[in-house]
């Protein structure tokens, strides 16, 4: 399959700190993909790089045959990448369905002028807009959330609330950051077929996770970082007797290697 | 929509009551100060879309505000008699943009007729946002409060410090504004029952405006923006580009509440760019409730109009930078929302304790 995102050399530094070095990879079209690694791997700056919250040092990212290194977040998104975050950044004081909407805002057009003067095509758009964010609550089960105020739900609930956000812009590729932190057992295992679900209407997914029992169930590959750099890039079997890896995961012995 | 159709009809009709309670009351000469409120509550309505709404301070739209009233007043009543040779001048009068009339002691005057002379400075008004808020849009909070802060206090000293726009005294023979013709903004006499329509008719159509905004895609993502900026980022709302264009939005409200008040006053002085006028707007929003176009509308007609008509006497600066100081202690949010009652009576329930144990 083609790869959806391809990434090349990717270095990113932090003063002495080289939080991203020299990592490369690819993120076939359709495919669910984990990004793994010890805390301080790197991980969460990846993501950053990705979706364009920071600008790297060196390398290139194509996502879907387009450079979008370099571009602001939002000109990302509106190429069709949607992210969730690992503190949940939900919108306060905007019910639920609101919080939604926002997800369509790159699918809509009614701009400032539009939105004074009320213009008729606005009130459509307006009810496009609305009945898919219902279609959207609905595929995540939260139809009965959508006009409580999104910041006042439970945790667990806000999650599902974040990603239906995500969902809302289509998103050719969909980025979760630690989606199942603070989640119990049974959250987890929902979780996990919600994303095989999300997968299976064609989007492409790219995650990182703590959770072993959740990555090694859903992923096509696995992407393994360490102090910055890619250590292991491989199916889900491969990975978990890859020797590196489980030195990496299991206390490393230094003196030895 | 109809719940906003309702609520501007309602704003229609307390606006005729008002008119008519003077009228019946024979009170009708209170029409000036609430005509003149209603200019300052068009500034309040668009500040309030950019700090209640998009969450973004500004502490310098006196200085919008003093630019488009001094801009409009210098094109209206300085004399382009003697340039009247050149070919700019000639171009000018050529397309109708200048009148001749006379001054007080009966001199011709060749300047700018108040259409052109009010679109030239709106727009100037609108340039100059874009180009401040740019770079200063970038700043947060405090720092951003600053920078407005700094803009404010640079057009209070311009126009204090230019003696081309009066000084101390500012500009005064400001001409009337006739929008159509028989519809004429101040120039003095008769009339004041029409100026109040046609002021607080403006004020409507900018609420009617405001309030589409709020409700659309736009005030949506304005709303998101306040929020939580990087989702909706994340969310491919362009937030730069959102923040400047409210930005420059409120400026322009600003801006023509400037050249209106202006105009009808005949008049303006460098007390309308002070640093306590922006306070003063800006503690209005907050006692309004920052997220409330209403609010913020019912308290600009009524602390306006009390200032206007003098109640503070000379504790009028010090009324508004009290009132902003007690709102941001103890009701952050506003005064006026949904939760007040919910709020007073936990605050007596208080109070009641507090009295029960000592």
């Amino acid at each position: 399959m083609t790869p959806l995102l391809s990434v090349e050399n990717l270095s990113k530094r932090f003063g002495g700190l080289k939080a991203v070095n020299e990592v490369s990879f690819t993120v076939p079209e359709g495919s669910i993909k984990a990004l793994i690694g010890p805390n301080g791997a790197g991980k969460t700056t990846l993501f950053n790089l990705i979706s364009g919250v920071i600008a790297p040092d060196t390398g290139v990212i194509n996502f879907g045959g387009n450079y979008v290194q370099g571009l602001r977040p939002h000109q990302i998104a509106s190429k069709g990448m949607a992210r969730t975050f690992q503190h949940i950044r939900l919108f306060p004081k905007m019910s639920v369905l609101e919080n939604v909407m926002i997800g369509r805002h790159i699918h809509s057009k009614a701009g400032f002028v539009a939105g004074m003067l009320s213009m008729p095509y606005t009130w459509s758009e307006e009810k496009r807009i609305k009945a898919k964010a219902h279609d959207i609550l609905a595929f995540l089960e939260l139809e009965n959330l959508a006009d409580i105020e999104a910041t006042s739900l439970s945790y667990g609930q806000q999650r599902n609330v974040e990603l239906g956000r995500a969902l809302a812009c289509e998103p050719r590729l969909l980025l979760l950051d630690e989606p199942a932190a603070g989640l119990n057992m049974s959250e987890t295992a929902e979780l996990g077929s919600l994303i095989s679900k999300i997968r299976d209407t064609g989007i492409t997914v790219l995650i990182v996770e703590h959770d072993m029992t959740l990555v090694m169930e859903i992923s096509d590959e696995i992407l393994v970082l360490s102090y910055g750099k890619k250590i292991a890039d491989d199916i889900p079997l491969a990975v978990q007797s890859n020797s590196e890896v489980i030195n990496v995961y299991l206390g490393e012995d230094e003196e030895d290697a | 929509m109809s719940a906003k159709f309702l609520q501007i009809s309602g704003f229609a009709v307390a606006i005729v009551a008002i008119q008519i309670v003077t009228q019946l009351t024979d009170s009708s000469f209170l029409l000036t100060q609430l005509t003149m409120t209603a200019y300052y509550s068009l500034l309040v309505i668009g500040l309030c879309m950019l700090i209640g709404y998009a969450g973004q301070i500004s502490l310098g739209h006196a200085g919008f505000f003093a630019i488009g009233g001094y801009m409009s007043a210098f094109l209206t009543t300085h004399d382009l008699t003697v340039l009247k040779g050149k070919p700019f001048v000639a171009l000018l009068s050529k397309f109708g943009l200048l009148v001749v009339k006379k001054d007080l002691y009966g001199a011709e005057l060749l300047a700018f007729h108040p259409w052109p002379a009010c679109i030239l400075s709106v727009c100037t008004v609108l340039i100059v946002a874009y180009v401040i808020g740019g770079p200063v849009l970038k700043l947060k909070g405090h720092y951003l409060a600053m920078a407005t802060l700094g803009f404010g206090i640079i057009i209070y000293r311009i126009v204090l410090g230019t003696s081309g726009l009066g000084a101390a005294d500012g500009l005064s023979g400001v001409p009337g504004f006739s929008l159509f013709p028989g519809v004429m903004i101040g120039g003095g006499g008769p009339g004041k029952i029409l100026n109040y329509y046609v002021a607080w008719g403006i004020v409507v159509a900018g609420m009617t405006a405001l309030l589409n905004l709020i409700g659309s895609r736009v005030g949506r993502a304005l709303s998101a923006i306040h929020g939580a900026e990087d989702a909706a980022e994340a969310m491919g709302i362009p937030t730069a580009n959102y923040k400047l264009r409210v930005f420059v939005l409120s400026a322009g409200f600003a801006a023509i509440a400037g050249v209106l008040l202006t105009h009808y006053n005949g008049s303006i002085g460098p007390s309308e760019a002070s640093v306590m006028k922006s306070v003063r707007y800006v503690a209005i929003v907050a006692i309004g409730g920052m997220t409330s176009l209403w609010g913020a509308i019912s308290m600009s007609l009524i602390l306006n109009y009390l200032s206007l008509r003098g109640s503070f006497g000379t504790y009028d600066d010090a009324v508004f930078g009290v009132i902003l100081i007690l709102i941001m202690l103890f009701a952050p949010d506003g005064l006026i929302r949904r939760q007040v009652l919910g709020d007073l009576k936990s605050l007596f329930g208080r109070f009641t304790r507090k009295g029960a144990v000592t």
